[in-house]
């Protein structure tokens, strides 16, 4: 079972889902240290710190949504299903009829890119090297 | 306590509209009058540029670059601080076209005239072409597919003093390169005796005068004081212009009580944009460099125009549609990837609408048919460009599945189709926020005059995008430049009784 990362932020569902979730989003994440998930949570928190609590209370409903289909289609709570079974459900539901359901995969996925992707270890993960110096620096 | 000041003309906003109206005010000043600049942002410190994305993203832009349409399928970018939206543009510096500025048909608003105004601050801002030497791989490898596809690749005129290839433009120059409002047009402005405040909001425009709030600067805020002691302001004025871009400028109109045309917030465009990008066999230099250097105008014929461009990892993360090792994969071939930014010449229609909810402004937009058919078409050329540029594989958006082979390249019209187009999955998002206050004849028809003069309140001017009446169809700031000299002009006029 998957510990939650953070102490506080809300919403709680997602807090509490925030592991298996990046998991299946990014495949990075599943060789995370504890200090990465550290990270996550603090970015992830923060940027939600900010937002109008309508906003947290249906990202938290959309959180439980997806854990509920995960006991409905694989009789796995969200913090035991295997990654790539959760990753083919929230696929599925990318692709809703229901714009709202897309929606709201697209803005747990932004989340989570957000966590990873602002941190200067990714950026040398993945070879970005831009800098001030521009040019000078390549040459 | 409310303090109270008055002012002969106060321009709410400084980015390209309220920037340039300030400079084209000086002789205003020279004859005694006092000219104030309202800016909400902060003033930006050079140090302040780290080229860091997600706090560059948090300082300059509202809701970090993340704002969103009422149904949640775009996101809108619009910078704050001094020198507006010019702080992270890329430069690029288009004359509106000819075609577009007849189509709008704002009496006295000729092309001679949009196209003379741009000129001049093309000279101002030093707009070139950019040397050979200084273009980067992504750019080349754009030029060479688009010319193997059968397109007509053109240079951006660019507006750099001293640009280094930094390729963070989108996150505020950090060699202070780009000659935005806030390098050339206010501090000139300032230097004559224009007056700027920043970290000044402005929470209620009435009939000749703001109510303003200056805040201090927080603990580990990035930018200078504000100019001001924060309090509370009331400040009155012979002439206001307001220049704080779409979604400054519409919610003070709004929320004003001020009896408006019913076209206000109506006609609401933005060129909206999806990021695509190819995997190239070898590394090429795409994150050093202009970013955005070459373009293909397809407006006229197909409703698009494709663009260069590079953006930051989480950026490019975003815009990936998808997740799952398909994704991580595309994003660990960072050094390889070439980017083309598509954007759709979108119509001004009566549902998109700038409007407020709860005391916040809420954007209705709806992608027209249209509009996705020019996206879709935009996304097939792009797959062409970089297939003829040598791509292993395309990540198109409105594909299904997204990563296109290089082997199915004659195959790219099937694969990229409207019915794949799924908003609220594919990500879409927007810079050129553009109308909402239309230039035009009457209040039936239109916001302001063609001198940016709202109807029925001689004392009231608007100098920014909101006032075109439709998509400009290229880059918008050179031409919001452009009218804000013609408002300049006229208050001037009415104000000076000089031209």
């Amino acid at each position: 079972m998957d510990r939650p990362v953070g102490e506080s932020w809300q919403p709680a569902a997602l807090r509490l889902a925030l592991r298996p979730l990046a998991r299946a989003f990014l495949p990075e994440a599943a060789a995370f240290t504890e200090p990465d998930w550290q990270a996550m949570a603090e970015l992830v928190g923060g940027t939600l710190a900010g937002k109008p609590p309508r906003l947290l209370r249906q990202l938290g409903l959309f959180v439980r949504i997806i854990g509920l289909l995960a006991l409905l289609r694989h009789r796995r709570r969200l913090g035991t299903i295997p990654d790539h079974q959760l990753r083919t459900l929230l696929e599925s539901l990318e692709r809703s009829p229901l714009l709202l359901i897309r929606r709201g995969v697209w803005g747990l996925r932004t989340l989570v890119f957000m966590g990873y992707y602002t941190r200067p270890e990714a950026a040398v993960a993945i070879g970005y090297r831009a800098t001030a110096a521009g040019w000078e620096a390549r040459r | 306590m409310i303090t109270t000041k008055h002012y002969d003309v106060i321009i709410v906003g400084s980015g390209a509209g309220g920037g340039t109206v300030a400079a084209a005010l000086v002789p205003l000043v020279a004859a005694g009058m006092k000219v104030l600049v309202l800016e909400k942002g902060p003033r930006f410190r050079q140090e302040d540029f780290t080229g860091r994305e997600r706090e560059m993203a948090s300082a300059l832009y509202a809701d970090s670059g993340g704002f969103l349409t009422a149904d949640g399928t775009m996101t809108l970018a619009f910078a704050e601080g001094y020198g507006g939206s010019t702080l992270v543009y890329t430069g690029t510096s288009l004359i509106a076209p000819e075609r577009v500025i007849n189509h709008w048909g704002v009496p006295g608003l000729t092309f001679g005239d949009v196209q003379a105004r741009s000129r001049k601050y093309m000279a101002e801002n030093n707009v070139h072409l950019l040397a050979d030497e200084l273009i980067n791989e992504n750019n080349r490898l754009f030029v060479a597919g688009a010319r193997a596809a059968g397109f007509h690749p053109e240079q951006f005129p660019l507006n750099l003093r001293g640009c280094r290839g930094s390729s963070l433009c989108n996150l505020g120059c950090p060699n202070l390169a780009k000659q935005g409002t806030h390098q050339v047009q206010l501090p000139a402005a300032e230097q004559a005796g224009v007056e700027v405040v920043t970290r000044a909001r402005v929470d209620q425009l009435e009939e000749r005068a703001l109510r303003v709030t200056v805040t201090a600067r927080q603990s580990g805020e990035k930018g200078a004081e504000a100019d001001w002691p924060a309090g509370s302001y009331r400040l009155t004025a012979g002439t206001i212009v307001l220049a704080g871009g779409v979604l400054g400028t519409i919610p003070l109109l709004l929320t004003s009580g001020l009896r408006l045309p019913a076209m206000l917030g109506r006609g609401f465009t933005c060129h909206p944009a999806h990021i695509l990008v190819a995997e190239h066999p070898h590394e090429i230099t795409n994150d050093v460099g202009h970013p955005k250097s070459y373009y293909v105008d397809r407006a006229e014929a197909e409703g698009f125009v494709l663009e260069t461009c590079m953006y930051f990892p989480f950026t490019t993360a975003k815009n990936l549609t998808g997740f799952g090792p398909a994704h991580s994969a595309l994003m660990r071939a960072y050094p390889r990837l070439q980017m083309i930014l598509v954007l759709a010449c979108d119509k001004a229609s009566d549902g998109n609408t700038i409007g407020m909810s709860g005391g916040k402004p809420v954007v209705n937009y709806q992608f027209s048919r249209e509009t996705i058919q020019a996206l879709v078409r935009a996304t097939r050329a792009s797959a062409r460009i970089f297939f003829g540029a040598g791509a292993l594989r395309v990540h198109a958006p409105s594909a299904d599945p997204t990563l296109i082979e290089a082997r199915d390249a004659g195959r790219v019209d099937q694969l990229v189709d409207v019915r794949h187009f799924l908003p609220g999955r594919i990500s879409v998002s927007a810079a050129h926020l553009m109308g909402g206050c239309a230039m035009g004849r009457t209040p039936a028809d239109s916001v302001t005059d063609g001198w940016g003069r709202v109807h029925g309140h001689p004392w009231l001017r608007v100098a920014d995008a909101s006032l075109f009446p439709d998509s400009l169809e290229i880059n918008p700031y050179l031409t919001v430049m452009a009218l804000a000299d013609r408002v300049a002009e006229g208050v001037r006029t009415d104000v000076g009784g000089t031209t």
